[in-house]
């Protein structure tokens, strides 16, 4: 269906100006116990235009998903250490009180979470679920958060959303369960969608369907989307942006064309060639030796050097920093150049 | 009892298709299947209510039947709730079946005369998908692979030995790791482990149920090339199960594609991501997604999700998904044949044969029409 028929889902915009929506400024975000500090992020900085879909690609481990809480302020509170701005909007999130961080979460940032099972309540039906956001921010009557409610199964292009309203979430499918999430996440027109894997739960042929659903979604409602894989191929249907995350950094950061066809960082150079499709059966795969750093005591220099084919001496001792490349990307390699050069064929 | 150490040949390539030379376990010869799956089949009951009575069954896998050559590696693709995993644990008898059997080299199993469940499961070993709980956390991993082997009456030191050889083959160093309890290894380490502990018994077929799914890219690429070593070096045959056809066209021979319990179509891996046959299978082709920006898919190859196994389909059990279903797919279900010749490339499709009484099924020596069709605008 078009949107064009209810504008009312399209989303206040935060910013008019050429200001870019979020901004996330040296972000550092470390997990406090007393028998060890866990680093997770490591001074994080990107911005996001209105309108543009950001891909967070990272391994387990690589501080994507914390990266996607911190911007929610979903950590747990006691235990979380933060540092640096992030800014959404005209919300400068870290500094929020919780009454204005409630007022943010589900208005203007939503999330989708990976597992849709587990994010659905299985004792309320799928509309109160939705209902529910919508009274809680908008003040408006059961009535009218149904009727809502019923609007945006049609927008997620559930098959018969008037008896789908009525059900409850363990007599969906995984792929129907994960468009209800994504329905009770744009129910309050946010301007800002965090998307923390949302279809590696899902089988590879609802998968693509979940994936145009959001890549639709996107571009008739116009928000902004900041989405984490681990899996490229995902990135390269939806990405307009692609920031590669290794050990709480970005480690190479540009469009989706730039990063994924010409790669300048080594890790991004494994990842793309330890991917099976389309190898030879009789070839190994080139993966990348050894296993990601322990987050309680990173090296020191550059995270990825231990793993790194490229590295140096220099690389150990101290950590590089952005650098632009040729095609324009952002990469925090101290040999881009000779990585750019000695990166195959991408078919 | 164990077959020693010095049976298992040594370095050297074996071909595809061919019997390595001096196995001893080997009976048949290389034209004899290792294992001969047919009419396999299992239904789940469900029992609901005050009595308990049963209420229908989850027919998770619904007359299975293929067979499995030596030195091959037989690729099981499908979605989830389309009943591999229940095929390998019927395969490894973890679960009674329905109804069908299992002949393994040429001996049924469990029957007369035939071979004993321990000494089969001797010779099928099983990996599971979940490295962290399909280890003991209260044994040191080495104990954990020397377990198999004492069960079947291995002397202790024996079994640890041949456990701490199997770590360094997996590329775990034995003094380093052997001490370690699951909870101090990584996730690629865990799954090492329990490959080790797979061949700590010398089985000559080795069920990957989802080996490398759990895992991030580029630990599962290790795992892959690990895999492919020890397939040459110890004379394994694969059965390799995942829902990821880019994985399982990888490392596959051939290739069984499942759809809600049941084959929908067996044959070369080449020929099945090739020219797939039946339209579940061009589906899964098409929803893979490749790292180019710039070929982005437009629309969805199929729509919807796969149907209940409770109640599934009558007739062909893809037409409520299948954009070429006519009448006749609903009426009657599709035959399948010549899943017994291991080369053959067969589906279970309308479509493929030509008495069916489907518009576009194909003559009689041409391949069918739908080949040359481009997938319709949504």
């Amino acid at each position: 269906m078009s949107l064009n028929a209810s504008t009312s889902l399209l989303p206040v915009q935060a910013s008019t100006s050429g200001r870019p929506l979020v901004e996330v400024e040296d972000l550092t975000v470390k997990f406090v116990s007393r028998d060890a500090t866990v680093h997770a992020v490591n001074g994080l900085s990107f911005s996001l235009a209105p309108g543009q879909v950001l891909c967070l690609i990272g391994e387990s481990g690589s501080g994507k998903t914390v990266t996607m809480r911190a911007l929610m302020r979903l950590l747990p509170d006691k235990k979380t250490v933060y540092g640096g701005h992030i800014r959404v909007g005209s919300r400068e999130i870290l500094t929020l009180d919780k009454r204005e961080l409630m007022e943010t979460r589900g208005a203007e940032i939503s999330m989708v979470f990976q597992e849709p099972m587990t994010a659905l309540d299985p004792v309320y039906t799928v509309g109160d679920q939705i209902a529910e956001t919508v009274t809680r921010h908008e003040g408006c009557s059961r009535g009218q958060a149904m009727a809502r409610a019923l609007e945006l199964l049609k927008l997620v292009r559930v098959p018969l959303p008037e008896q789908r309203l009525k059900a409850y979430p363990h007599e969906l499918s995984g792929g129907l369960r994960q468009r209800v999430t994504i329905a009770m996440a744009l129910s309050c027109r946010p301007s800002l969608l965090l998307a923390d894997e949302p279809t590696t739960a899902l089988d590879a042929t609802v998968q693509i369907q979940v994936l145009i659903l959001l890549r639709k979604l996107q571009q008739e409602i116009g928000m902004s989307v900041i989405l984490v894989t681990h899996d490229l191929g995902v990135a390269a249907q939806i990405a307009d942006k692609v920031a590669v995350m290794y050990a709480g950094r970005i480690v190479e950061y540009g469009t989706a064309a730039e990063v994924l066809q010409h790669p300048s960082h080594p890790y991004t150079l494994g990842l793309l060639a330890s991917t099976v499709h389309g190898r030879h059966r009789d070839r190994d795969i080139e993966a990348i030796v050894g296993s990601p750093p322990d987050m309680r005591a990173l090296p020191p220099g550059c995270s990825f050097a231990p793993r790194c084919q490229f590295a140096r001496p220099a690389c150990s001792a101290a950590s590089p920093d952005p650098v632009m490349t040729s095609t324009g990307a952002f990469t925090r390699c101290f040999r881009a150049e000779e990585v750019a050069a000695a990166r195959p064929r991408v078919s | 009892m164990a077959i020693p150490d010095s049976a298992i040949p040594r370095p050297g390539r074996p071909k595809l298709d061919t019997v390595p030379r001096g196995d001893p376990r080997d009976r048949g010869g290389k034209a004899q299947p290792l294992l001969i799956v047919e009419n396999l089949t299992k239904h789940f009951p469900i029992r609901t209510g005050l009595l308990n009575r049963g209420r229908g069954a989850v027919q998770a896998v619904e007359d299975v039947s293929f067979v499995i050559m030596k030195g091959e590696t037989l690729g099981v693709v499908g979605e989830s709730g389309c009943g591999k995993s229940t095929l390998a644990r019927l395969l490894m008898r973890l679960i009674p079946q329905t109804s069908g059997h299992l002949i393994f080299d040429g001996d049924p199993v469990e029957a007369m005369r035939g071979v004993s469940l321990k000494e089969f499961r001797r010779n099928v070993q099983m990996v599971f998908q979940d490295s962290a709980s399909s280890l003991n956390p209260r044994l040191p991993v080495v104990d954990s692979i020397a377990f198999g082997p004492r069960a079947h009456g291995v002397k202790k030191a024996t079994a640890r030995a041949g456990a701490e050889e199997l770590l360094g083959k997996v590329g775990l160093m034995p003094d380093l790791f052997g001490g370690r309890y699951p909870h101090e290894l990584s996730g690629g380490q865990k799954q090492r482990v329990n490959i080790a502990r797979a061949l700590a018994l010398h089985p000559r077929l080795l069920i990957l149920d989802e080996a490398v799914s759990a895992l991030d890219k580029s630990v599962a690429a290790q795992v892959l090339n690990l895999l492919r070593y020890l397939k040459r070096h110890l004379n394994l045959t694969y059965m390799f199960i995942s829902h990821d056809l880019g994985v399982v066209q990888y490392i596959s021979d051939r290739i069984l594609v499942m759809y809600l319990g049941q084959i929908v179509e067996i044959g070369p891996a080449d020929e099945i991501c090739g020219q797939p046959k039946h339209p579940y299978t061009r589906a899964l082709l098409a929803s893979q997604l490749s790292t180019d920006p710039e070929s982005r898919i437009e629309t969805a190859p199929i729509s919807g999700d796969p149907p209940s196994p409770v109640s599934p389909p009558p007739g062909c059990r893809f037409h409520t998904r299948c954009e070429f279903a006519e009448a006749v797919c609903a009426a009657k279900a599709p035959a399948f044949a010549n899943w017994s010749e291991p080369g053959s490339h067969v589906a279970r499709c309308h479509m493929e044969d030509p008495t069916s009484g489907h518009s576009r099924a194909r003559v009689s020596g041409q391949s069918p029409a739908y080949h040359t069709r481009a997938i319709p605008a949504e």
